[in-house]
């Protein structure tokens, strides 16, 4: 805990989602430790949360322009000793049970007793990893929206023992860096992803059946219905390989074939068109 | 680099994203609605990768990338400067 009381958060991967979780936390004040496998990924991270946050000048408001930068800071380490301080944990490791399964039992040492683990996960069950750990009352999900700071809401989801005091623990939290709660239970991919991957599979069978082009059916999304991105450039954003995970494990999941991957979602991530973070998904972009 | 190579750099750059645009080079590609933020950041990154120049912080605001016009003069301004500082 800092000296006004500002929790501490520690990150535990540091992809896209880890990155945009701790630019959120830092430009809220708080102070970060921010874990990974290697220090070349870690480098990698530094270096792309020093550009997000200089970029986020571009949506400051002006005037509060020079206050994001230094309003909090972020250390790097590869041990999960180095979680021993944080007063929270937020896990954003890749969405693999066989990864998340050795890691709960780690953070469940290294962290003190009353620290409360939240998974940024869109699909993987709150209750399965929290019986991962000797504290499943603590561990709560947060699924958290690409690009984090701009996003004013998280889908937070309960775990069959999670408490009431875990729930008010992470929804303080979330209002500390300016987001809403918005408070689901467990489920396989929840609500959002429930959703919005079958809307994106039925998306790229229209492009597959040359129904429509990507930017058609974008536009119809956007201009028709409001959205501020289309099914496609939102799959993009996500990254058309994280569709295809999420369309597999809900298809896992309910065993119900509605969840079935188009086959063209799955050629395109064999050709590592895998959307804005690899340049090229349903369409092209400067990386 | 002329203004015209720049202006027609940065609006080639636009229309590749949306082909279906008329863009007037004076035109606010925010206020057309199809432009978000994250395709402002974007443009900064080819601005700087294409023109390989380093935009300066206090450069960073929305309205400096609102017309094709604008990001030439930002280019033309930002590149001039470095020269001066290299010299």
């Amino acid at each position: 805990m800092s000296m006004d009381g500002t929790p501490m958060v520690g990150i535990v991967g540091s992809g896209v989602m880890g990155v945009g979780t701790a630019q959120s936390l830092v430009q809220s004040g708080h102070d970060v430790v921010m874990v990974d496998l290697n220090q070349e990924i870690l480098d990698r991270a530094a270096a792309e949360l020093a550009r997000n946050m200089r970029l986020s000048r571009l949506l400051a408001k002006p005037g509060q322009e020079q206050a994001v930068p230094t309003a909090g800071k972020v250390s790097y380490a590869v041990e999960y000793d180095a979680l021993a301080p944080v007063d929270f944990v937020i896990e954003n490791i890749t969405e693999k049970w066989e990864l998340k399964k050795d890691l709960y039992p780690v953070l469940d040492e290294v962290c003190r007793a009353e620290v409360c683990f939240a998974a940024n996960t869109s699909c993987t069950s709150i209750t399965r990893l929290g019986s991962l750990t000797a504290r499943p009352a603590q561990v709560i999900g947060m699924h958290f929206m690409n690009p984090v700071p701009l996003k004013p809401a998280v889908e937070v989801i309960m775990g069959h023992h999670t408490s009431a005091d875990t729930l008010d623990t992470a929804k303080d939290l979330l209002a500390s860096m300016g987001k809403e709660a918005i408070v689901v239970n467990d489920s396989p991919g929840f609500v959002s992803n429930r959703v919005l991957m079958p809307t994106i599979n039925e998306a790229i069978y229209l492009v597959q059946e040359q129904v429509a082009s990507p930017a058609e059916i974008d536009r119809l999304f956007e201009r028709c219905f409001g959205h501020a991105m289309g099914p496609l450039q939102t799959a993009d954003l996500i990254g058309v390989d994280t569709i295809l995970h999420s369309l597999e494990v809900l298809y896992e999941d309910f065993n119900d074939s509605k969840y079935r991957p188009c086959p063209l979602l799955r050629r395109m991530v064999d050709a590592g068109l895998h959307g804005r973070k690899t340049g090229q998904g349903f369409f092209t972009y400067q990386t | 680099m002329t203004t015209e190579q720049i202006t027609s750099a940065i609006r080639e750059f636009i229309l590749g994203r949306y082909p279906e645009l008329e863009l007037r080079d004076d035109e606010d590609i925010f206020r057309l609605g199809f432009v978000n933020s994250l395709f402002a950041m974007e443009l900064v990154l080819f601005i700087e990768s294409h023109f390989q120049l380093s935009i300066p912080n206090e450069e960073l605001a929305l309205d400096g990338f609102r017309t094709v016009d604008a990001m030439a003069a930002l280019v033309e301004r930002t590149a001039t400067s470095g020269v001066a500082a290299k010299g």
